[in-house]
């Protein structure tokens, strides 16, 4: 796979989670990080202050793409071993089912990690992987080649 | 306001109300500025707990995100001429650049194409007042009329 990384990172959960925890809207939101092998879930459990429709009840989509961008950030940040955050470039979010007012989960897949940019597919899902409740495809600028992401000349 | 008012007219005098009946808006401190026909002006302020980058302070994008979706649904109700249920279909965001430190942050929707069944929405937010200089771009497709029985989502999924 062009861009991946050949060997297992050594970013562990500790270093993952001091990552996310200082980051202040990631605390707003209440999301959590489960990291199995290589293997990241982030979890956003429910809480009212998440509703952006109160009659269904449903989750305000921007938290779901939020919870999402969020998932796709670490997951880039584990990719990397661990260097500085992502910045968004793009995201596109498919919406499929509404946010029922229970736990969500997200997992991000990696598709391209190249030089500047990271492509980025993540899917958000409540009782069944399986069933996703939205998709996103977004992608990152890898801020530790910030400085020379700049065209030259 | 009679019935002959336009829905966008009831909206704009309803507009604080909208947010306060909107948990996640009254979370972000979204304020309804302004709702004219098909058009939405919604804004949240700088936050030290909205923070995506304690590097630098800015605003997070998933801030943006809420604010923008939020936004784009307004305008696609803002341009029915009854009351129906709507879902996001899909948002697409340009992130141009990140927000200022400590600057408010408004989104401007406006629904340029509304047929049977979907609302097309364009949206743009900004950090000040030069309208040449968006943080971000928004690009969103509502299902109007979708399916939302009150308090359908108490079940699980079948």
């Amino acid at each position: 796979m062009s861009g991946a990384p050949a060997t297992p990172t050594h970013v562990d959960l500790n270093e993952l989670s001091a990552m996310f925890e200082a980051v202040p809207y990631a605390k707003f939101l209440g999301v959590q990080l489960e990291l199995k092998g290589d293997e990241l879930t982030a979890i956003l459990p429910f809480k009212d202050s998440l509703i952006g429709n109160p009659m269904l009840p449903a989750l305000h989509g921007g938290v779901v793409g939020a919870l999402m961008e969020l998932t796709a950030v670490a997951q880039i940040f584990l990719a990397q071993g661990g260097k500085k955050i992502p910045k968004v470039i793009d995201i596109s979010i498919d919406y499929l089912r509404s946010g029922r007012p229970v736990d969500t989960y997200a997992r991000a897949h990696v598709t391209k990690l190249g030089r500047r940019i990271a492509n980025v597919r993540v899917e958000a899902w409540q009782f069944d992987r399986a069933d996703p409740i939205a998709a996103l495809h977004g992608h990152f600028l890898l801020k530790s080649d910030e400085a020379e992401a700049e065209p030259k000349g | 306001m009679n019935d002959e008012t336009p829905l966008w007219q009831k909206m704009a005098t309803a507009g604080a109300m909208m947010i306060q009946g909107t948990p996640q808006a009254r979370a972000l401190g979204m304020r309804v500025i302004s709702i004219t026909e098909a058009r939405a002006v919604v804004e949240v302020d700088w936050r030290e707990d909205l923070v995506g980058d304690p590097e630098t302070g800015v605003i997070a994008s998933g801030v943006v995100t809420t604010l923008l979706d939020n936004t784009c649904g307004v305008a696609a109700f803002a341009a029915l001429s009854e009351p129906m249920s709507t879902a996001t279909l899909d948002l697409r965001i340009d992130y141009m650049r990140p927000a200022k430190k400590r600057a408010t942050i408004r989104a401007e929707a406006h629904c340029y194409r509304m047929t049977k069944t979907v609302a097309f929405v364009r949206a743009f937010a900004f950090d000040g007042d030069d309208e040449t200089d968006p943080v971000a771009a928004a690009q969103a497709a509502f299902m109007m009329g979708a399916s939302g029985r009150m308090g359908k989502n108490r079940r699980p999924p079948k």
